[in-house]
């Protein structure tokens, strides 16, 4: 076992512990937590696929920015994740028994010709770098996929606001310009009171 | 690097790009304009639809009525262009013509019951609404799995945000999220199958992916297990079992014009996409997804037509009514091609598309009638609520007779012709067995469908007021009956137009 190999299956077992942690840990921060080790790793595992542009990507993106947020949101939330959990535990002997057939039979299909490392086939030539041929395809033969991204984040954008938004707060304030031209009259109303007799 | 580009052509996505554009006009229109009905906003909207229909219909009404061959001819080419991502054909073309026309019609009807409910009546439901055709629009012409998943993503982002706009309701939330975790699954395996069949032939373009597959030597195994999960997550959208659990939850607790949108117009995007994954791009696979289809088409013209029976809510009755004739329309597409014989193919498949357009047109009018009926506060989507509506309404009584005499099909109306031209294919190719299973189910359907014209015309009304509708929705509800009549009549139009359009794009 050479060292590349080596470092496969390491981290691939660290991917696959921590994303089994995200949905079987009972505080919610420790779920995000470990979320964020299983993207770590699996931009680990890009880069030694040679996906140097994706990996770093990952971590800047998804554990830089979207994971902090979420982490953020966590904490503020006080949501008592025992009773969200309740009767969890229970579906597991079935969930597991099918989660591990379909792994069986997917292995079965598959073969084991499919689950070995990638060895580095697609060797990439010196002088070529991943990241610009990467931007480069983006602005010309995928210009139209790239467009109708910004298509989609546009309509998340609009959904989330729609959805969200419950009209403008106006908040306090006072106008000088009617402070100046207020009469006496506006703010004092008289009133005629008849007299109470008795 | 950049020495092969060429600048792509950008006329043949015209229409794309007006819409797209026009979309982010409305919506910074939107901000300035300070009116609480929207009237601009949706005046907007239909503008550019209407500016659509007629820039894409006058090449079909030149070429069909006034019969000039040029427009035949340019019609008829197939053009790609952002590097082969995008194909412009005539089944593409005439599939988007009929989706502004159904996409204008839907708001239209959905105008007034927008308007009685603040809450959902603001700029963005337009917009969305938009953004929804754009992406129903980029899934038609796409050739490209990219491409195909971005559609698919901008349609189903715009109808997630659209069916939870009710936000104070809980049925609608519920069925947004419903609808949004199946979504994403669906969206899920669609992607999982589409990484196998690239890594089987090793590129994402639909007809390079055929180039291979005809070239021989693609791994087998790989494509089969890429085309289970391709043809599961296509199920999923399409809504047929044994993947149809979201569709009756989600039209039901959608508000009602939302539910006429994913209704409608969504399921010819559907049908294109199918065309171009399997039909274009995995043909050569097709006894493989032939035999997957015929699984799902007959199970779900037994579960849709069934289940349907037990209903008491008429959008829930009309979900499973769509299940089933989901079932019945990829019937169609089962039969192309019978032992390595391609000789049925136009027939089968142009009738699957004939059934596409007439259940469109069919579904249209059916949710239009319960967005008709229905008042502020008051839904109109129980069968009870039609009791004895001859006596408050006879004309919209007749109309809603005739679409569900269509949709059971009943001779002389398009469904009639729609389910007559499937069946025709399917003993074509000699599956008498599947003729007969789809006969049979049809019948059990007919049930529900006529018992809801025995309430509007053999029940007393629990309400005896007449119905209130602006004269554009009375107009426009009345030509909808009065086109699933018509069309019935001179079915040959639509039929060999979408023939003409099929021998020109495969």
């Amino acid at each position: 076992m050479d060292i590349q190999t080596f470092v496969f299956f390491f981290l691939s077992a660290i991917l696959v512990f921590a994303s089994l942690r995200v949905i079987t840990a009972r505080n919610p921060v420790h779920a995000a937590l470990h979320l964020i080790l299983a993207f770590f790793t699996c931009g680990g595992i890009w880069a030694l696929l040679q996906a140097e542009f994706l990996a770093i990507a990952i971590i800047l993106v998804y554990v830089g920015a979207v994971m902090v947020l979420f982490l953020f949101v966590v904490m503020m939330l006080d949501i008592n994740m025992d009773r969200i959990r309740e009767g969890f535990w229970s579906y597991l002997p079935l969930g597991a028994i099918l989660g591990l057939l379909m792994v069986m039979e997917m292995g079965l299909v598959l073969g084991s010709k499919y689950f070995q490392v990638p060895a580095a086939e697609a060797m990439v030539p010196a002088g070529v770098s991943n990241t610009k041929s990467i931007g480069a395809l983006m602005f010309t033969d995928f210009v139209y996929p790239f467009e109708l991204a910004s298509l989609v984040l546009l309509v998340g954008m609009i959904a989330a606001i729609v959805l969200t938004h419950r009209g403008s707060k106006k908040s306090k304030y006072t106008n000088p310009n009617q402070q100046v031209f207020v009469k006496a009259k506006d703010r004092i109303r008289v009133l005629q009171m008849p007299v109470e007799k008795d | 690097m950049f020495d092969n580009f060429v600048v792509p052509n950008l006329l043949p996505a015209a229409p794309e790009l007006f819409l797209a554009a026009m979309a982010l006009f409305i919506l910074l229109v939107d901000l300035v304009v300070k009116d609480g009905r929207r009237t601009v906003i949706y005046g907007l909207t239909q503008l550019t639809l209407l500016t659509l229909i007629v820039w894409r219909g006058i090449p079909y009404f030149r070429a069909i009525f006034l019969e000039q061959p040029d427009a035949f001819e340019a019609l008829s080419q197939i053009t790609y262009t952002f590097s082969n991502m995008f194909v412009i054909d005539m089944m593409g073309d005439l599939l988007k013509l009929i989706l502004y026309m159904a996409m204008s019609v839907v708001l239209a009807y959905s105008r007034a019951y927008l308007i009685e409910r603040e809450v959902m009546n603001k700029g963005e439901y337009y917009v969305l609404a938009l953004f929804a055709t754009l992406g129903m629009m980029v899934m038609i012409s796409a050739n490209h799995f990219v491409t195909i998943y971005l559609g698919l993503e901008l349609l189903s982002l715009a109808l997630y945000a659209m069916v939870a706009m009710n936000r104070d309701s809980v049925a609608s939330t519920e069925a947004a999220m419903k609808y949004f975790v199946l979504g994403a699954l669906a969206s899920g395996l669609l992607l999982y199958g589409m990484s196998m069949i690239y890594g089987a032939t090793g590129t994402l373009e639909i007809t390079a992916v055929a180039e291979r597959l005809f070239g021989g030597g693609a791994n087998r195994t790989l494509l089969v297990f890429g085309l289970v999960f391709l043809v599961s997550g296509l199920a999923f959208k399409l809504g047929v079992v044994p993947f149809h659990m979201w569709i009756p939850d989600v039209y039901h607790g959608a508000p009602t014009s939302v539910t006429l949108l994913i209704g409608s117009a969504p399921k010819l995007a559907a049908f294109a996409i199918v065309m171009r994954l399997l039909v274009s791009g995995l043909f050569v696979m097709v006894a493989d997804w032939q035999n997957m289809l015929i699984i799902l088409s007959v199970l779900s013209m037994a579960v849709g037509n069934l289940a349907a029976i037990a209903q008491t809510n008429l959008k829930r009755m009309l979900a499973y009514s769509a299940i089933s004739h989901m079932g019945f329309m990829l019937l169609g597409i089962t039969t192309g091609v019978v032992s390595g014989d391609a000789g049925n193919l136009l027939n089968a498949y142009s009738a699957s598309m004939f059934y596409v357009i007439a259940y469109v047109v069919m579904t249209t009018g059916a949710f239009g009638m319960i967005l008709l009926m229905s008042r502020a506060g008051f839904e109109a989507d129980a069968i009870d609520d039609f009791k004895g509506l001859n006596k408050r309404s006879p004309w919209f009584a007749a109309i809603m007779l005739m679409l569900m005499f269509s949709m059971a099909g009943v001779p002389f109306f398009i469904g009639f012709f729609a389910k007559f031209s499937v069946l025709q294919a399917v003993v074509a190719a000699g599956y008498m067995w599947l003729a007969l299973v789809a006969v049979f189910f049809s019948l059990i359907g007919a049930f529900y469908y006529l018992r809801v014209v025995k309430v509007m015309y053999f029940d007393a009304p629990v309400d005896e007021t007449p119905l209130v509708a602006g004269t554009n929705m009375r107009l426009l509800i009345s030509a909808n009956g009065l086109a699933v009549a018509l069309l019935g009549m001179f079915p040959q139009v639509i039929m060999s137009v979408c023939a003409y359009a099929l021998l020109r794009s495969l």
